[in-house]
């Protein structure tokens, strides 16, 4: 229980974790997982394009990553559409912490540069 | 400090000891912006409405282009300019999607010193699919993933 885990980590009950990892053991829905990491919301058709599992497979499948709350679904007229679906929020902040992190990187470069070139 | 709009926008400063007029040359003059933010921007100006563009030189991320447009250029306390944040894959026009704005402003000290703050903002107009993929654009992807889901299970 240390202080230092990370936030989204810290953010999980330990059940809810083992259900996450629960549906992400398994190579098809690691798969899918790995395809929506693309980013993007990804039709049924799209998501088994190019691969051998039935339509009503991967919806399984995608059912098991949404009740383990991995990736959500979203209604576009008739299409059902599938996206990752983390902490919205926890995961806005995260990238927002990376990105000020660059910042961070750019802005002692541009002082280091500032202050050594006349 | 404002939690309610922590989501939207990111500010950090940093003291620079060099007048103002020497850190708005480093930020105005694009060659100069290029050499410390790692893109080639050579030939280019910053002028307000215009677009400025040069491959990123860092090593690792030569395919991604940064691509601004100049919005207030006012010497030697402001400068802005509207970006995609997350235009890391060449293949996607991102030129449709919500520009977030980047400001740079400068504040002189009593040393002759500079205080510089740099705001970006608007990523609350981002898509929520956007940010997803700049959080695991910026953990190296998905095998960045996988040792961070690692890290963390061999805890």
């Amino acid at each position: 229980m240390s202080a230092s885990k990370s936030r989204s980590a810290a953010s999980l009950a330990p059940e809810k974790l083992a259900s996450v990892f629960a549906a992400l053991g398994d190579p098809t829905r690691l798969k899918l997982v790995a395809v929506l990491c693309a980013g993007g919301a990804f039709s049924i058709a799209q998501l088994t394009s190019g691969t051998e599992i039935s339509r009503q497979a991967v919806t399984k499948h995608l059912q098991v990553l949404a009740d383990a709350g991995v990736v959500g679904d979203i209604k576009r007229g008739r299409e059902r559409l599938w996206q990752l679906a983390p902490d919205a929020i926890e995961d806005a902040r995260q990238a927002l912490e990376l990105i000020g992190q660059e910042w961070e990187r750019r802005l002692d470069r541009l002082k280091t540069f500032a202050e050594n070139m006349p | 400090m404002n939690q309610a709009s922590s989501t939207d926008r990111i500010e950090r400063s940093i003291l620079i000891n060099a007048p103002a007029e020497r850190v708005w040359r480093a930020l105005s003059n694009a060659q100069e912006f290029g050499t410390w933010f790692g893109c080639r921007l050579e030939g280019q100006q910053f002028a307000p409405g215009q677009r400025a563009r040069g491959p990123i030189t860092i090593a690792g991320y030569e395919h991604i282009v940064f691509d601004a447009l100049i919005e207030r250029v006012e010497p030697p306390k402001l400068l802005s300019y509207r970006w995609h944040p997350y235009a890391v894959d060449p293949a996607v026009d991102y030129s449709k999607e919500e520009a977030t704005t980047v400001t740079f402003t400068l504040q002189s000290t009593d040393s002759n010193a500079t205080l510089l703050t740099v705001v970006e903002s608007g990523f609350d107009k981002v898509p929520a699919h956007r940010r997803v993929e700049a959080f695991h654009m910026n953990s190296k992807g998905w095998e960045g993933q996988m040792r961070n889901i690692e890290r963390y299970v061999s805890q």
